[in-house]
């Protein structure tokens, strides 16, 4: 059984791309993730991606269609299942420095799921704090320190393990290992592939890098305009077959350099 | 920007940068020289955490709070500038979180007016040379955008948006910090192509940080290889990749290869 899926989910915005029948920003997306699941979203940039991540993490609501949590809607849903749902749903964010507060600690922001989502607190939940910073690569001392103390990538790898913090079930990862050096990325996303084999945890992992869809997902989505236009199982290396697959596949970068003119 | 006495070289010498944690000083950067060549990309590479924004923010004196400057100074064509003074003027910047970089309660519109792209020109040129580099950083939709608020746009929009500006401000040089994280292969190559462009026919002087290898191999004339806030190895980008010295540099290459099934380091 799917853990989470999209039925039909659309979404208009006010001031929504033009030319889609109106401001369509997602257009009649139907996808299923299940348990212990990793699907990657490749798509140009404006396509729907995060838009998308919105919707299934239940931060905003489809116009049309719906998003449904272990077999039920959203829409459903009362304080309690929000909470449940909350617990097992968590996305990180494109941007990392406008998902926390400026003006709470390292600490406290990943403090915040351990206290509201699972009802840690004091000693256990120190603990739990150091454990997560140690999962990220970042020291014990950044605890005390503020967002803007530190580094793009040492701020992202905070939004990952407060997110983490929740125990998910599923996480939706936005570009949430695009901002980290190829080291990191890589040790990212052997941890998630931990949690995967020992927690059964889902992925959506959304991404430019098709080099990391291809290491780490079992199933890719290509979007475009706001509609799913193909998706493909992944076993080791892929080829997409959609028109907007392959130009994504295209441009690869090459890995060495090729010799250039220079400037005269 | 192509005319005659347009500068040639931007040098940052000797900087340092330290924050105070636990009342005791740590160096983030430190002792660290770049130099910046007209019609040439130079790329800042490193792990996270290495130093690599807060040189950039630094030698123009746009350093975060809670850490300074104690060393460094920058000079173009051999003289020695007041940084605040260069910022904007001769050297642009995109910098690394787009969103963060935008007032969210003003339209694009907005910002590309007032912004350092506006400095000293009347209005409807501004927006003229606004639009079309919106239009070479791959934004078509540009009068939909120009309405739009931070909120209403993707993190690829924005980051887009940020490159126009800087183009548009026609400095001479540019600092470049992760400026294509957030764009799809496509953009990217778009972007990418768009810079080689700008520094082989206008001249311009690009400092390029980056963690892809990829994004190094395919605009880097030179590289600066940094670890722990120090320069270890700088050289031509062919020598990076084929005759990399030291371990960290090899260890970053290694794992950008290693993306490549088939491929083995050199
Ligand atoms: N709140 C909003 N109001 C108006 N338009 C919006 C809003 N949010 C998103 N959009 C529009 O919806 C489209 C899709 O945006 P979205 O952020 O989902 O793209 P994306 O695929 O995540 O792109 P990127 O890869 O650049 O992050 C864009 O055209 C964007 O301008
Ligand atoms: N305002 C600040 N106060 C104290 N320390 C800071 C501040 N800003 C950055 N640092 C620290 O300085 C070091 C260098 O930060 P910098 O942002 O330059 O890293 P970076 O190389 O750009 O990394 P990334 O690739 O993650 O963006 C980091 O260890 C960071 O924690
Ligand atoms: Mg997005
Ligand atoms: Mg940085």
């Amino acid at each position: 059984m799917s853990l989470l899926a999209a039925r039909g989910a659309s979404r208009i915005y006010r001031n929504g791309p033009a030319g889609r029948g109106g401001a369509t920003a997602l257009d009649q997306v139907s996808l299923d993730i299940a348990p212990g699941e990793c699907v990657a979203l490749l798509g140009r940039s404006g396509c729907g991606k995060s838009t998308l991540a919105r919707l299934l993490a239940g931060l905003e609501r489809p116009d049309a269609g719906e998003v449904r949590f272990a077999g039920r809607s959203l829409s459903t849903f009362g304080r309690a299942d929000w909470r449940a749902f909350r617990c097992a749903v968590q996305l990180v964010f494109q941007d990392p420095v406008s998902a926390v507060n400026p003006r709470e600690t390292v600490g406290q922001i990943i403090a915040e799921p351990l206290r509201h989502l699972r009802g840690l607190t004091g000693v256990a939940a120190t603990g739990q704090i150091q454990a997560l910073l140690r999962a990220v690569d970042l020291p014990a001392d950044a605890m005390g320190r503020l967002p803007q103390q530190l580094s793009g990538g040492q701020l992202q790898r905070v939004c990952i393990a407060r997110a983490l913090a929740a125990q998910p079930q599923l996480l939706i990862l936005d570009e949430a290992v695009s901002n980290l050096d190829l080291h990191l990325q890589i040790q990212m996303l052997d941890l998630f592939a931990r949690l995967k084999r020992d927690r059964d945890v889902s992925y959506l992992f959304i991404t430019h890098d098709l080099r990391l869809a291809e290491r780490f997902c079992d199933r890719v989505l290509v979007m475009c305009d706001g509609r799913l236009v193909e998706e493909t199982r992944v076993g080791g290396a892929f080829a997409l077959t959609s028109p907007e697959g392959r130009a994504l596949q295209d441009a690869i970068l090459p890995a060495m350099p090729f010799r250039r003119a220079r400037a005269g | 920007m192509t005319s005659s006495q347009s500068p040639r070289r931007l040098v940052i010498r000797n900087l340092g940068v330290e924050t105070t944690r636990h009342g005791v000083a740590v160096t983030l950067v430190d002792d660290v020289s770049l130099d910046v060549r007209a019609g040439e990309t130079l790329a800042l590479v490193g792990a996270s955490g290495c130093g690599k924004s807060l040189t950039c923010a630094a030698s123009l004196d746009a350093a975060p709070p809670g850490v300074r400057r104690t060393t460094g100074s920058i000079a173009i064509d051999g003289v020695e500038q007041a940084p605040a003074d260069i910022r904007g003027r001769l050297v642009a910047t995109i910098l690394q979180n787009p969103r963060s970089a935008f007032n969210p309660v003003r339209t694009m519109r907005q910002h590309a007016m007032e912004g350092p792209a506006a400095r000293g020109a009347p209005a409807a040129s501004r927006e003229q040379r606004v639009r079309a580099a919106m239009a070479d950083a791959g934004l078509e939709d540009v009068d939909r955008i120009l309405d739009l608020h931070p909120f209403e746009m993707s993190g690829g929009m924005l980051q887009r948006m940020m490159i126009a500006l800087a183009l548009a401000s026609g400095a001479p040089f540019l600092f470049a910090d992760e400026p294509t994280t957030d764009l799809d292969l496509i953009v990217q190559r778009d972007i990418l192509n768009l810079l080689l462009r700008l520094t082989r026919r206008q001249g311009l002087g690009v400092l390029l940080v980056t963690h892809d290898m990829g994004v190094v191999a395919a605009l880097a004339d030179r590289v600066a290889v940094m670890d722990a806030g120090r320069i270890i190895e700088t050289a031509r980008v062919m020598d990076i990749f084929n005759r990399p010295t030291h371990p960290v540099t090899r260890n970053l290459l290694d794992a950008h290869l290693s993306l490549y099934p088939g491929r083995s380091a050199a």
